[in-house]
């Protein structure tokens, strides 16, 4: 199950377990919902997903090019332990990513 | 060997990394290593429900995981379109954000996780994916 909390004007996004083509289409919906309703500041709290396949990495590209548009927002990430870290730098999106330690730091970014 | 055959469905995804950890994590594989065999094993097996089989057509994967003192090899057959690998472009990562797209970030994910990975369609039969880890 996805969950969202709103902290100001953040949005702070979190699920839990794995991430591939079987449930990441919970996750993109759960983005897109937040993207329709113009909230292009959100943070992606990772600390309890346990597995991340190129089919949830695919998901936060999509999402960070949305929020990114015109300068309108981005999509960081908190949280994320070294095998999410692993996957992301096998797919070469590091570099397109901010990682923060924590949720709070996630959301003091913006 | 430690063989099982699967439906070709995503919701078996889970399914079939649990079977090829469980017998790399009893066989004394380091948990980097059980995770990147999680990962190549999702990651082949998401190729041949994509592109190998047509939706709902009620295809099959055999997965089989042999471990020795040299490694894990992991195997998967299909019996679906074959995965032609040559038709997968390199990714090009120097792109903007906004132009880059999702083909052959798995691709690069077998490759990057495992030490050796094969693709061959035997005439007749099955495709065969063939994935190899050292210790």
């Amino acid at each position: 199950m996805v969950e969202t909390t709103q902290v100001e004007k953040v949005d702070v996004v979190k699920t839990t377990g794995r991430i591939d083509s079987h449930t990441s289409p919970e996750l993109k919906e759960a983005f897109d919902g937040l993207l329709d309703q113009s909230r292009y500041n959100l943070v992606f709290d990772m600390s309890e997903i346990e597995f991340l396949s190129s089919s949830g990495v695919w998901v936060l590209l999509e999402t960070q090019k949305r929020c990114r548009k015109r300068n309108r927002g981005d999509l960081v990430i908190a949280s994320a332990n070294d095998n999410i870290i692993k996957t992301l730098d096998l797919a070469g999106l590091m570099h397109f990513m901010k990682m923060y330690e924590d949720v709070d730091s996630a959301v003091d970014s913006f | 060997m430690p063989r099982e055959t699967f439906a070709a469905s995503f919701d078996n995804l889970a399914r079939i990394c649990e079977f090829v950890t469980t017998v790399s994590r009893e066989a004394g594989f380091s948990d980097a290593d059980v995770y990147d065999v999680e990962l190549a094993t999702n990651e082949a097996c998401t190729n041949i429900i994509e592109h190998g089989y047509p939706e709902n057509s009620g295809g099959e994967i055999e997965c089989s995981v042999e471990v020795d003192e040299v490694g894990v090899t992991v195997v998967l057959k299909d019996w679906g379109t074959p995965f032609d690998a040559s038709d997968v472009p390199d990714k090009d990562f120097e792109v903007p954000l906004q132009e880059l797209g999702p083909r052959g970030a798995g691709l690069r994910i077998m490759r990057g996780t495992m030490d050796d990975v094969e693709f061959e369609q035997l005439p007749g039969e099955e495709n065969r994916t063939t994935m190899r880890k050292s210790r």
